[in-house]
């Protein structure tokens, strides 16, 4: 864990110049689409991972905070006439207070128990809003306006792509804080040991209750932004599958890595694209790699790629590493 | 009783019976490997597809059904094999992803193999309603809890009186003291997931006829197979099945009395239910893992 | 190692394939072809729509290619598959924009993904035509989105003016609660009291759901219903069927155009026998007398379909086909794949003989058909037959 603090900094500037840089290559406004749903996602992602991850806690109902997040915005602007910002800001509070309410009982329980409450409070979102149709336009969907912050309208994927990339870099920023302050050690205590934390005079419950609703917050947060983007919301987006996506992507990039999470975001949401060539094969190709990666690399990519550097680095010659790691200015601690 | 509760009733019965045997299956790999198997569902697609895809070559049903349930029953042992035995010892949401990665896989390549249509299985003595104090059932439902009713039997007969499952309870009581006193327990997983997905295939056979099959029939159906298992205790067999007769009919009764549209909710709320205030489910014995 | 050893090869082959998508686009030909782009929900709950679809379209682009292409040009159909999702929707009609600069669009199986697209359509200013359902499609007339199936309100409309025509007025509503169902009941629900129809019954089920007697049993013991609605789709409609059967119900029932396909007697069994249920001419098209100015295309889209891929046809696949067509009609007329201009003379198609029915479009209808396209059909001896 060390080196992932030591590197804090270096991570987020090459996170904000990949997100600088990137434009280079986006030709064109499919590629801006495909880049801002993956800064739509790693935002859910990175606040999931600090539940999964740090706080070790599963929610397989994620998407249900998202889909509220979302339709909050929807109906708020679309119905009330509710300034956008306002209706989002609203949408978290809500969701916010929901995670506060049902996350009290819910995080009494562990492991699979805990994955089964989840999901049981996410199906029961997705069937409030599909039931719902007079509000939330049934299983068709809803439309949802532009987004504009004092005035000033998202309108095309250019100023929605720095929009988000200012966002995400924040976002990144605010969990790495969180994760070194008190709070933060305290739930890597209770992550690699709840009795001896417990002992040591750490509140269990209150620390995940507060990490729950974080990130049940983050989760609305970048659905009520995620509808405006869209313009348009079907309940799919808080159903099951969703959760499991999202999941998948903390997983798959790395559980207790930021950037993990950003990576599989960003893996995950390329995937499909790139499958799409295989036409009747993409459904199995995707299962294989969800299991393949998760027999084979367990860890997540991420980690399991530092820790591949690592021992390549053990291979090298001690000097080389020392001239290598003076070139990307990187010392590593002891 | 009023003709019209008679019906809810058999209704939620024979419902009831499915998400019984595909809780059954969820309890049965929960004990043996604490995996909770979301690819369960997709056995219950496996069982109806094959039967369906053996009785059109012309195959009759009495042949087709062992042969079906045999095809879920090897997918069942592949899928551990090659998924699960790999990753023993991840974390739990790990073999979550890997069990859905395989549900997904699966469905894939249900809808390659076959194809994406609905098919109906024939139903296995005829269409002509039964009546039974004034609701009136289709012989088929009848098939639905005999089999179910058999298959408790066997079960039972082979956790209670043979070695092979006296071996498989004792694992999922204690693995390192099964393995000390000389139990295979790779074979224990393995066999689990076998029968587990027998059972399931059983389920999707039974009521291919009835709801007609297609590749993503197993979705919703292992959801609810799901929840039945918490809701009765998951690891329990008496409450997997309890958990699942007790879905069928409060769906039902919920359907009939209260608002259809909410049916679905109502199975969740009530796992929420348990989980919260009874956390070992209606007929669990060991406390659940709690703060 | 060797574990090392494939997990880093994988990793190197996604990688590799991240960096290599954007230069996938074709190379220039001097004769480039007319790109049809097409997002359609080909897996998924709505599969049974998507995949007749994409079958159609694979079929007669390479017929129309085969007879030589459209303005001397071969087709070219660029297709993915949203899984019914309208996110993904979205996403597919960006990239066939953006990415494909596809001439036209032809896709949309759901009504949600239809709407999750037409924004962007409208913003391109290109050529959509819809193969979904709902009105809100084309109410309000959006410049470029067209559509080619008829509207689930007319499908009430016509199931309402048979109820008429039979002397029943009230009538029992079960419908599934997918996105079709939904926006069927709801137009039901609206237009019931223009033709003086009572809702007394308005029961649902859910999605997968294995048994629906209990809705029907509480529809069975409603005073007074005379006849009962099933506006759904899939696996829900045949159970639905049985579990009446089963129940002894004698009203008649009715079924809605979305399980207009002879699957659905198949997997319902005797129990379809006397179902009604408003759909295209095209499931009884052998059986049209010789004068119907539509039997020439559905014999031909029926025996070709079927022949082809050997499975029942569908009046889904049908819309299909009428979209594509609409649009090789009017880049013909247009005499080029110019947007405004195939925009243009697909307002002004008039006359259009489709599986769907006459298609006579305007600049405030944008679909063009009327209730004429739907016929009454009824189950018989294990067929569909024209109601008189």
């Amino acid at each position: 864990m060390s080196h992932y603090r030591s590197s804090r900094h270096h991570g987020l500037i090459a996170l904000a110049a990949i997100i600088a840089l990137l434009p280079l290559v986006l030709s064109n406004k499919y590629f801006y689409d495909v880049a801002i749903l993956i800064g739509f996602n790693a935002i859910v992602c990175i606040g999931l991972n600090l539940l999964i991850g740090y706080a070790g806690q599963i929610s397989l109902g994620h998407a249900g905070f998202f889909g509220l997040g979302a339709y909050a915005s929807a109906i708020l602007t679309g119905n009330y006439g509710w300034p956008p910002v306002i209706a989002a800001l609203a949408g978290m509070a809500g969701v916010g207070s929901l995670a506060f309410l049902a996350g009290r009982p819910i995080l009494k329980l562990k492991g699979h128990y805990l994955a089964m409450a989840t999901l049981g409070l996410g199906i029961i979102i997705s069937l409030v809003i599909v039931n719902q149709d007079r509000l939330t336009g049934g299983p068709d969907g809803i439309t949802v306006g532009p987004f504009s912050v004092l005035g000033f309208a998202l309108e095309n994927e250019r100023a929605w792509y720095w929009f988000i990339g200012g966002l995400l870099l924040l976002t990144v920023w605010l969990s790495q804080n969180l994760i070194d302050s008190p709070m933060g050690r305290a739930l890597r205590a209770l992550h690699s040991s709840e009795v001896g934390a417990q002992a040591a005079g750490i509140n269990a419950a209150a620390h995940k209750l507060q990490i729950f609703v974080l990130s049940a917050t983050f989760a609305a947060g970048a659905g009520s932004l995620a509808a405006h983007y869209s313009g348009f919301i079907t309940p799919a987006k808080a159903g099951f599958i969703h959760s499991v996506e999202l999941v998948t992507m903390v997983v798959l990039g790395g559980m207790a890595s930021i950037y993990g999470a950003v990576v599989g975001a960003a893996v995950l949401t390329l995937l499909p694209q790139i499958l799409t060539v295989l036409k009747d094969y993409e459904m199995v190709v995707l299962g294989a790699v969800m299991m393949a990666t998760m027999i084979f690399l367990p860890r997540g990519l991420v980690p399991s790629l530092a820790a591949l550097c690592e021992r390549w680095r053990d291979l090298l010659p001690p000097s080389l590493v020392l001239r290598l790691e003076a070139l990307i200015g990187r010392g590593r601690k002891p | 009783m009023s003709a019209e509760l008679a019906q809810y009733l058999t209704t939620g019965v024979t419902v009831g019976a499915v998400y019984a045997l595909v809780a059954l299956g969820f309890s049965l790999i929960y004990n043996a490997s604490h995996v909770i198997n979301f690819a369960q569902g997709e056995f219950v697609m496996i069982g109806g597809m094959s039967a369906v895809s053996l009785v059109a070559t012309g195959m009759p049903l009495i042949l087709a059904v062992p042969l079906a349930i045999g095809i879920t029953v090897l997918v069942g042992m592949l899928l551990e094999k090659f998924a699960v035995e790999p990753a023993r010892g991840a974390s739990v949401v790990t073999l979550i992803i890997i069990t859905i990665g395989a549900s997904i896989f699966l469905r894939g390549l249900a809808a390659i193999v076959w194809d994406k249509k609905l098919h109906a299985l024939p139903a296995f003595s005829g269409n002509e309603p039964i009546s039974f104090v004034g609701a009136s059932v289709q012989p088929q439902s009848l098939w639905v809890l005999g089999a179910t009713m058999l298959i408790v039997l066997a079960l039972a007969w082979f956790f209670g009186r043979t070695r092979v499952g006296k071996g498989m309870l004792a694992t999922s009581h204690n693995r390192l003291a099964a393995q000390l006193v000389g139990i295979n327990v790779r074979r224990v997983l393995l066999l689990s997931f076998a029968v587990s997905a027998g059972l399931g295939g059983a389920a999707g056979i039974l009521v291919a006829p009835i709801t007609t099959t297609s590749v993503d029939v197993g979705v919703m159906l292992g959801l609810k197979g799901f929840a039945a298992a918490v809701l009765g205790g998951l690891g329990s067999g008496p409450g997997a099945l309890v958990g699942g007769f007790v879905l069928g009919i409060v769906e039902s009764l919920c359907a009939g009395y209260i608002s259809s549209a909410y049916k679905d909710a109502i199975a969740f709320v009530l796992m929420l239910g348990v989980l919260f205030f009874l956390p070992s489910g209606l007929m669990g014995k060991r406390a659940a893992d709690r703060v | 190692m060797s574990q090392t050893l494939s997990t880093r090869s994988l990793r190197w082959c996604l990688a590799g394939l991240a960096l290599a998508a954007p230069w996938f686009s074709a190379p220039t030909l001097a004769q480039e072809p007319i790109k049809i782009g097409s997002f359609l929900s080909v897996t998924g709950p709505a599969s049974f729509l998507g995949d007749p679809e994409l079958k159609t379209l694979e079929m007669y682009i390479e017929r129309v290619n085969a007879a030589g292409g459209v303005l001397g040009r071969k087709l070219q159909l660029v297709s993915y598959d949203d899984a019914g999702d309208a996110e993904k929707a979205r996403t597919f009609a960006t990239r066939l924009i953006e990415q494909d600069k596809v001439d036209v669009i032809v896709g949309g199986s759901t009504t949600g993904s239809t709407m999750a697209a037409v924004p962007l359509a409208e913003k391109a200013a290109i050529p959509f035509i819809s193969l979904a359902g709902a009105v809100v499609i084309i109410e309000p007339v959006k410049k470029w989105v067209f559509k080619t199936p008829h509207t689930d309100r007319m499908a009430c409309e016509k199931v309402f003016v048979d109820l008429q025509a039979r002397k029943l007025s009230k009538l029992g509503l079960i419908s599934g609660s997918g996105g079709f169902d939904k926006s069927m009941r709801a137009e039901c629900l609206k237009v019931a009291p223009k033709y003086q129809i009572d809702i007394v019954a308005d029961e649902t089920y859910g999605a997968g759901d294995t048994d629906m007697s209990a809705q029907l049993t509480k529809i069975k013991n409603t005073a007074g219903v005379q006849a009962v609605l099933n506006p759904g789709f899939g696996q829900g409609p045949a159970i639905v069927t049985k579990n009446f059967k089963q129940l002894g119900i004698t009203v008649p029932l009715y079924q809605s155009h979305g399980v207009a396909s002879k699957e659905f007697i198949k997997l319902a069994g005797d129990a379809a026998e006397g179902v009604r249920l408003p759909a295209s001419a095209l499931l009884v098209a052998e059986a049209l007398p010789e004068s119907d100015a539509q039997k020439k295309v559905l014999v031909s889209y029926k025996q070709s379909y079927e022949g082809k891929f050997k499975s029942d046809v569908s009046t889904f696949g049908g819309h299909a086909y009428d979209g594509l067509m609409l649009a090789v009609e009017a880049m013909k007329k247009a005499g080029s794949t110019d947007k405004a201009k195939v925009r243009d003379a697909l307002e002004a198609t008039k006359g259009y003989m489709g599986t769907a029915g006459v298609v006579n479009m305007s600049a405030n209808d944008h679909m063009g058909l009327d209730l004429t396209a739907f016929r009454m059909l009824e189950v018989k001896g294990g067929n569909w037959v024209l109601v008189k």
